[in-house]
């Protein structure tokens, strides 16, 4: 299991193959392993968006995507998690987060990720801060 | 007397124009009473999220003297 915050870019296909090097004493064990990614759009709410700002809480965050992480290999026959979000400035194609589940099958894999990308969403301290044309900022407000 | 420690994040933190504030306490107060204990006594609006020590917490919660309360509006990470 791993939580990590960046500020750096990181490509999410290299990361989870450097991830799963290190599960090798699960080689063999899962047989279903499923990803998320979140890239951050040049659009929202109709107008153009330049680059972002993501505040985060430190020390809450971190502690929160562990707790999440621990329920879900509690809650599901899953074998392994990963959690990897951005924080700082952030601009458009980068990926703001990287969920991923390892599982023997596919049922227990796909709902694990899920539940991770969803609650991350609605309940992680994140923030984001938009920067529009004219460096006009603006908050997001809700998440879908 | 001990201090509370009271934070801010995001478009609550710019609104307020503060990102961490102490409180004086000697007894324990509810998460709501910090708030206006710190915000000229306006009640705590209902989209503001709470938490202590960096945990989710209600309003009425109790927070202790060396506590670290938090206030957010509403996430938007992922």
């Amino acid at each position: 299991m791993k939580v990590e915050l960046t500020s750096q870019p990181f490509n999410p296909w290299t990361t989870l193959q450097a991830y799963e090097t290190t599960l090798s004493a699960q080689i063999g064990k899962y047989g279903a392993v499923t990803t998320f990614t979140g890239t951050m759009r040049d659009f929202n709410q109709g107008e153009d968006v330049q680059a972002m700002y993501l505040e985060h809480y430190p020390g809450m965050t971190e502690k929160y995507l562990q707790q999440l992480s621990h329920t879900a290999l509690q809650r599901w026959d899953i074998l392994d998690t990963l959690v990897i979000h951005r924080v700082g400035e952030i601009h458009p194609g980068e990926t703001i987060v990287l969920v991923a589940a390892w599982a023997s099958h596919r049922a227990p894999a796909f709902e694990a990720c899920r539940y991770l990308i969803e609650e991350l969403k609605h309940r992680a301290p994140f923030w984001k801060r938009e920067t529009l044309g004219g460096e006009k900022m603006r908050w997001v407000e809700s998440n879908g | 007397m001990m201090t509370i420690t009271v934070k801010f994040f995001a478009s609550l933190r710019e609104q307020l124009g503060k990102s961490e504030t102490l409180l004086s306490t000697s007894k324990p107060l509810t998460v709501s009473q910090v708030w206006s204990q710190v915000c000229d006594n306006i009640s705590l609006p209902a989209h503001i999220l709470t938490a202590v020590n960096m945990e989710y917490v209600e309003a009425n919660t109790l927070v202790n003297p060396g506590d670290e309360v938090a206030f957010f509006p509403p996430v938007t990470g992922g």
